[in-house]
């Protein structure tokens, strides 16, 4: 497309401005982080730091009881709940895909119809259901609920219906039994799909913010999204352990977005495919 | 015969979890949903009784559902449309055959990121008393003194917009940008040589071949926002004050749940009414977008 010059230039505008509006909110918190608290409530619009500092840091990795807990919490909590979403959503998208058994259909559309259930409806009676399974104040209350989604077991089994039966074929002439061949040809070749969905799943489970609102009670298991509250109470915001905890708490999935951009974009092909 | 039977034993077995989850966590509660909206629930006493639809009738008379309903569908109204519309054009923008494409998409999708419990933080940083946006406003002399805009009832819920509108916006937009790279750019050069301008190829090509994306689009966005909590929690630390004015229809759910004794079947009769609503205004919105774009 051949465009003139005046057009670029108000391209070029409307990208850059967008971009300053994006960023200037993330500038103002790292500026925060490295100020002291005195210096941000004192006003001035320096973006740079007249002294900056690294005690906010210091202060919340080494003098807080509880951050260094929480960010732990959520890597188990997003961790394990990734490893057992990927194993479990894999296996169900190629039985649904491959293997033919009494019963296939109805629960293929029980899972396209769970997709549509807006999660609100389910927030109280599964509430009630963890208490009388003694799971409140547990991790598991968080990761078995949702230790499977049915839109990557759809995503899953979309990738195992186009995958090559040459393979698997191949396999079994070697002596593997389905188990095996799935376990060590199948899963390995489907690294994209595994990928993609194992970033969007780590990525729900550290955001999060109801689940563990509403089953989780004590501060020691909480997750960081609900630690981040606590530096805020009735009188006082402390901003300098605010804006430094915030951006602890961003820098891992930034971390894996930079690591495996181009699986960020592969789910967004499957996002806008419906 | 016995690879057959092994067969349906591993396709079984391998799907068993999925199944196990789907009926404890989704159909069951489902149901118990359903049940409990028929339901005076007093949970110190764990009596249940049965009041038939009259949690059903309550909420027709009660203000503050009004409240947060229209709260809510304030919210919606604004915020959906709003985040559609700049994420399609940001996208026809990264489209375009910019240099830096790459940089720009990765800045842009910082929000998307992040947690919306450190973006409500670091927003209500942006916007506190003695927070950098108001020493801009004041530095410029736009306003004299400082407003405490998420105490404030005119701003609370508008700055909440805002930050919704500004956190979503990137992930529409790569979801658009996705679709817009299908767009067959033949389409594009029959019209440049049609004599059509950069407008006109925006409304009778991009858009047109853009709809089921911005079906999907306007579909997770209005779930989404029908379902707005953290930042209305986090904001008001769980009240939706000031004056009611961030009290979400999610967040007086919330309340009533759990933080109100004895209306745990009232929450549950919201939360239907809530699906109900999402799943109307769902297929209105569809059915609006495709009218919309046959022209």
């Amino acid at each position: 497309m051949r465009k003139s010059k005046g057009w670029r230039i108000t391209l070029y505008a409307i990208l850059i401005t967008y971009g300053l509006i994006t960023l200037f909110p993330f500038a103002w918190a790292v500026s925060a982080s490295f100020k002291t608290y005195a210096e941000i409530v004192g006003g001035g619009l320096n973006l740079i730091p007249q002294n900056p500092t690294l005690d906010n840091f210091r202060h919340i990795l080494f003098g807080h009881n509880m951050f260094p807990r929480w960010i732990m919490n959520s890597f188990i909590i997003a961790g394990i709940g990734t490893i057992v979403n990927i194993l479990l959503n894999s296996m169900a998208g190629y039985s649904l895909a491959r293997l033919r058994f009494p019963g296939r259909g109805i629960i293929f559309y029980a899972i396209l119809a769970a997709i549509t259930i807006p999660g609100q409806i389910l927030l109280i009676p599964n509430f009630l259901i963890m208490r009388s399974l003694g799971m409140l104040d547990t991790f598991g209350a968080l990761i078995i609920p949702t230790a499977v989604n049915f839109t990557y077991i759809f995503m899953m089994r979309q990738f195992f219906v186009n995958f090559p039966r040459e393979v698997e074929e191949a396999a079994k002439v070697d002596g593997l039994s389905s188990t095996m061949t799935f376990f060590r040809i199948v899963f390995p070749m489907a690294r994209a799909s595994i990928a993609t969905q194992g970033i969007f799943v780590f990525m729900s489970f550290w955001n999060e913010f109801l689940r563990p609102l509403l089953y989780l009670a004590s501060p020691q298991n909480f997750p960081i999204t609900l630690g981040l509250r606590s530096f805020q109470d009735q009188n006082v915001s402390w901003w300098n352990y605010i804006m430094a905890g915030s951006l602890l708490s961003i820098l891992p999935i930034i971390g894996l977005y930079i690591v495996l951009n181009k699986y960020f974009m592969t789910g967004f092909r499957i996002g806008g495919d419906k | 015969m016995t690879s057959r039977r092994l067969e349906a034993f591993q396709g079984f077995g391998f799907i068993v979890p999925v199944i196990l989850v789907l009926f404890v966590f989704t159909v069951l509660p489902l149901g118990y949903a359903f049940v409990l909206s028929l339901m005076r629930v007093n949970q110190l006493a764990g009596t249940y009784e049965f009041v038939g639809l009259a949690n059903y009738q309550l909420a027709l008379n009660d203000p503050r559902v009004h409240t947060a309903l229209m709260n809510t569908l304030r919210y919606v109204i604004i915020v959906v449309p709003t985040q559609t519309a700049i994420a399609l054009i940001m996208a026809v923008a990264l489209n375009s055959g910019i240099k830096f494409q790459k940089t720009f998409r990765t800045v842009y999708f910082l929000p998307t990121l992040t947690s919306s419990s450190a973006l409500t933080m670091i927003f209500m940083f942006l916007f506190a008393v003695n927070g950098p946006a108001n020493d801009l406003l004041v530095g410029l002399g736009f306003i004299e003194t400082p407003i405490n805009f998420v105490q404030d009832v005119r701003f609370a819920l508008n700055s909440i917009m805002i930050m919704n509108i500004w956190a979503t916006v990137p992930f529409y937009m790569t979801i658009y940008l996705a679709a817009l790279q299908d767009v067959p750019d033949t389409l594009y050069e029959a019209a440049s040589l049609d004599g059509a301008n950069s407008w006109q190829k925006l409304t009778k090509i991009t858009i047109p071949n853009v709809v089921p994306v911005t079906n999907f689009v306007l579909l997770m966005g209005i779930i989404g926002c029908f379902q707005v909590f953290d930042q209305a929690f986090i904001v008001s630390a769980g009240s939706g004050g000031p004056a009611n004015a961030t009290l979400t229809f999610s967040l007086v759910i919330y309340q009533y749940a759990f933080m109100v004794i004895g209306t745990m079947g009232y929450a549950a009769t919201l939360a239907i009414i809530l699906a109900a609503i999402i799943f109307v205004v769902s297929i209105v919105a569809r059915k609006l977008n495709r009218e919309e774009t046959l022209y």
